[in-house]
């Protein structure tokens, strides 16, 4: 798992030379977001190695020890202790691996999906639009959470019942904005010269249409990760994420709800992860959108 | 005369969902190798459609009532689909209207100039490269290894135009078809599109329909031309004898309203109001006849 992020994390770069990678040197927001996504993926990777702690040995001796800074604070633990004496800086450590995991994963695939969908719809129109369309507003009618809920009853609980349940919400999201643009791209000369010259119409969709649409489509699969790791918290919160021995964000915050007046750190600790990385994820996203832009980079 | 190139003979176009509009009415024309052949008239007189019924792509709702257009004897419009793309991917080819768009911004001039070539005549990447680079310096581009590098939007409109009509002879076509491919650019830059496209039809022998609304730039470059409004043939013929003695009072008053380099001092005429009520009243008869046969 910890490899295929790693893949999809570097062939998300831009690889069109020198010149896009330093429109994105120099878009701040990349940098910083870009920067703490790569902090976050070595985090993730080399979790065994940097957790001081096994996070889930438990010491009921040193339960709800508090951090660095506090008095009662005791060295070995940085970011304290939980009511059973686990370590909550290396319970955040390896849940970076849960986040991280749902968030590239569930993100690829909705956006496989959604784009394949969208694509076809915006350019083919007619009967295959009409249909693609009534199932995206027939899709979103759909509370999201039920529809989660679904899934993880039908499939049961697990990291892959997560993932199934972000990309069979969250394609619609790619099928509409794939849509639209692929319908603005269609109308544009190039695409009648392409047609002129004799190229197919798969041709023209894939070769033509799929590279003008590329750049929104990054932006915003990177904007779905921050968003699959927000519905990993959620699901982890309600139980419904993986089993309560593997750490997770969300399960560390359900965990620190119900101890918050003894030890708000628990709760914090997760709930600060959580912000940062959906900060970064979106400020990832925006710079992209604006780097990669071939026309606004003039 | 030899046979032509390109034939289209009573052919008739209409839009609206049961076919009632009529876009084009019976025209005819014929274009022979080598000859540069404008289509004249305002906006929405049919120069476009039938521009884009000669290379199979009409937009949707408009579709062809009857008529036919043969290239070479063969008529397109029996064509299905697949062989039609085979038979005018390399033997017509077309340099758009608007240099902006025309062009893919997500690609470079490399690639996009040396599709055709890879498709139609299996060339290497390497021997497409030359071949474009080539073609490059014959409509004249300067420094054309730089521009093989570029993204079409680090292109000036002229260098966009230069790169299409470059890639409108990539594959030595029978006929291009030149959809007012000067309209969007300046008047210094449009001589010289003209000029070279000119230059770039006689050096190939390549049929030309070219379209535009400005009289000024087919008496440039036109051999012969039809005049079209509301999408019936108001006068065709050679260009020489259409400007010199207009037959048709709709040619006449075309010719009083363009500024004349020969005659100064004569001012423009708007084209009188009678004029449009004698076209229209032509069309609407035409069309009560046409209706009587049916």
């Amino acid at each position: 798992m910890a490899d295929s992020a790693t893949i999809i994390a570097t062939t998300g770069a831009p690889s069109r030379g020198r010149r896009r990678l330093q429109a994105l040197a120099r878009q701040p927001k990349v940098v910083w977001g870009g920067g703490f996504i790569l902090f976050l993926v070595v985090v993730a990777l080399a979790a065994p190695l940097i957790a001081p702690h096994d996070p889930l040995a438990q010491d009921l001796m040193s339960g709800t020890l508090p951090p660095l800074g506090f008095a009662d604070y005791d060295p070995g633990f940085l970011l304290g202790t939980d009511d059973l004496g686990r370590d909550v800086l290396s319970r955040l450590i390896y849940g970076t691996r849960i986040a991280l995991t749902v968030a590239f994963v569930a993100a690829t695939l909705a956006a496989l999906v959604g784009t394949l969908l969208g694509l076809l719809a915006g350019y083919f129109r007619g009967v295959t639009d009409t249909v693609v369309s009534r199932l995206i507003e027939i899709w979103m009618a759909f509370p999201p959470v039920l529809l989660s809920i679904l899934v993880v009853a039908i499939m049961g609980s697990g990291v892959t019942s997560v993932i199934a349940a972000i990309a069979i919400i969250d394609w619609t999201r790619f099928a509409r904005v794939v849509r639209a643009e692929t319908m603005a791209q269609a109308q544009g000369d190039y695409v009648t010269a392409a047609r002129t010259l004799g190229f197919g119409r798969w041709t023209i969709l894939f070769r033509e249409i799929l590279p003008n649409v590329a750049p929104v489509l990054l932006a915003l699969i990177t904007l779905e990760m921050g968003i699959a790791v927000i519905v990993e918290a959620i699901l982890s919160f309600v139980g419904l994420s993986v089993s309560s021995d593997t750490p997770t964000w969300g399960g560390m915050i359900a965990q620190g709800r119900q101890i918050i007046y003894q030890a708000w750190w628990v709760f914090a600790a997760p709930l600060a992860a959580l912000f940062a990385t959906v900060l970064a994820f979106n400020q990832l996203g925006d710079g992209l959108r604006r780097a990669l832009d071939p026309v606004m980079q003039r | 005369m030899t046979a032509p190139l390109l034939s289209i003979s009573h052919l008739n176009a209409v839009t609206g969902r049961n076919g009632e509009t009529p876009i084009l009415r019976d025209v005819s024309l014929d274009i022979a190798a080598g000859e540069v052949h404008g289509l004249v008239g305002e906006s929405g007189a049919g120069k476009s459609t039938i521009a884009k019924a000669i290379l199979g792509i009409l937009p949707r709702g408009i579709r062809i009532a009857s008529g036919s257009i043969a290239l070479e004897g063969v008529d397109l419009l029996t064509l299905d689909a697949s062989s039609r793309r085979k038979l005018l991917g390399a033997t017509v080819s077309l340099i758009p209207q608007d240099p902006l768009t025309a062009l893919n911004p997500g690609r470079r001039i490399e690639a996009q100039l040396t599709d055709g070539l890879r498709l139609w005549r299996g060339l290497s990447a390497a021997d497409a490269r030359l071949r474009a680079l080539q073609l490059l310096d014959e409509v004249q581009m300067a420094e054309p290894e730089r521009v093989m590098k570029a993204f079409p939007h680090e292109l000036s409109g002229g260098m966009r135009q230069r790169v299409l009509i470059a890639a409108a002879f990539a594959l030595e076509p029978k006929l291009v078809i030149a959809d007012e491919p000067t309209t969007a650019l300046d008047v210094t830059v449009q001589k010289q599109i003209l000029r070279l496209i000119r230059a770039m039809q006689e050096r190939h022998g390549t049929g030309v329909v070219f379209v535009t609304h400005d009289l000024g730039v087919v008496a440039q470059i036109c051999d012969r031309a039809t005049l079209l409004y509301m999408g019936k043939t108001m006068e065709q013929g050679r260009v020489k004898d259409l400007l010199d003695a207009p037959r048709h009072p709709y040619t006449r008053a075309l010719m009083d309203a363009c500024p004349r380099y020969d005659q100064p001092g004569r001012g423009l005429a708007p084209v009188p109001e009678t004029v449009f009520a004698d076209c229209r009243a032509e069309i609407a008869a035409f069309d009560r006849e046409r209706a009587g046969h049916v």
